[in-house]
């Protein structure tokens, strides 16, 4: 079964996802995974399955504050590490659905 | 800075039967997300998507109760119900999902009063 | 809709109707007596609601199953919406 992606890069199916794929994803964003990014996937991975939602901006910058402290928990820190539009792109390496209500 | 208008989402859908429950709960995270002060006040069969313990696997759907415990990270903390109503369905504080304010039903108008605008679901 | 029962006759709940087997509810199913009317809701619905440990003890919880096993045991089959 090939992978499948909607139209704008985001998985179908959660369970497709891997820390592999999201290697992958990420190649296409032009961001190569570090440690840094990594804990941030996994603290949205986490929202998701909390929740069952994908964080928007506001929200994400308070996970991340909760669970790695408030020098991470920041808009620029994240801006610096998924340039651009942090919580979709975020959501998008994680292989979750893109945030709703997203700015 | 523009002042935000602040917005009261009334409730009074039961979860699962239809729709209405999440689609409040969306422009409830929307309005957060730019920055109104929101309200939410839960009333008659509304009361039941509080209920906790919910397990909607069956039904092949997202757990509403999930959604709810997401409003503190969006900054939603107002949130109400009515002790009569709590009362008419024979359940307490014990049995909701998330923490609320006790209101009397007579609160409701002044509830109403204090926001720029009203929603109903 | 209770007006159309006959002895005999079972009702379930399913969907939102669920909610009407709380104890704070029963005065809606009081002229019926329990030897004549079965009373059940669905249990995939009562789940959803979180209601497994919240019904009044008339209602027997049916699964899918049951449901058909109910259907197929009366010979008509009323919905009300």
């Amino acid at each position: 079964m090939p992978i499948e992606f909607d139209d704008e890069g985001y998985l179908r199916d959660l369970s497709d996802w891997s820390p592999e794929m999201a290697i992958q994803i990420a190649t296409t964003e032009g961001i190569s995974l570090t440690d840094a990014h990594l804990e941030i996937i996994n603290v949205v991975r986490e929202f998701y399955q909390t929740y069952q939602l994908s964080p928007a901006m506001r929200p994400l910058v308070k996970a991340v504050s909760l669970k790695l402290g408030k020098d991470k928990g920041k808009s620029i820190y994240l801006m610096k590490l998924f340039p651009g539009s942090p919580a979709k792109i975020i959501a998008k390496i994680a292989g979750l659905p893109k945030p709703d209500n997203c700015i | 800075m523009i002042d935000k208008k602040s917005i009261l989402i009334i409730n009074q859908s039961a979860p699962y039967g239809s729709s209405k429950a999440r689609e409040s709960l969306d422009v409830a995270l929307t309005c957060s997300i730019f920055e109104m002060p929101v309200s939410l006040l839960f009333i008659g069969d509304g009361l039941y998507q509080l209920i906790n313990n919910q397990s909607p696997d069956a039904l092949s759907m997202k757990k509403h109760e999930a959604m709810l415990s997401a409003l503190p990270m969006y900054d939603i903390e107002n949130i109400y119900i009515t002790e009569e109503d709590l009362e008419s369905i024979g359940l307490t504080e014990n049995d909701l999902a998330i923490p609320v304010t006790l209101i009397q039903r007579d609160a409701i108008a002044s509830l109403i009063q204090q926001n720029d605008s009203v929603l109903t679901f | 809709m209770l007006n159309g029962l006959s002895s005999g006759d079972a009702v379930l709940l399913i969907e939102d109707a669920v909610y009407s087997a709380l104890e704070a509810h029963q005065s809606i199913f009081k002229a019926l007596s329990p030897d004549d009317i079965q009373l059940s809701a669905l249990e995939a619905d009562i789940q959803a609601r979180g209601l497994e440990d919240k019904l009044s003890p008339r209602f027997s919880s049916v699964n899918d199953q049951g449901f058909v096993k109910l259907s197929c045991e009366h010979d008509k089959i009323v919905s009300w919406y």
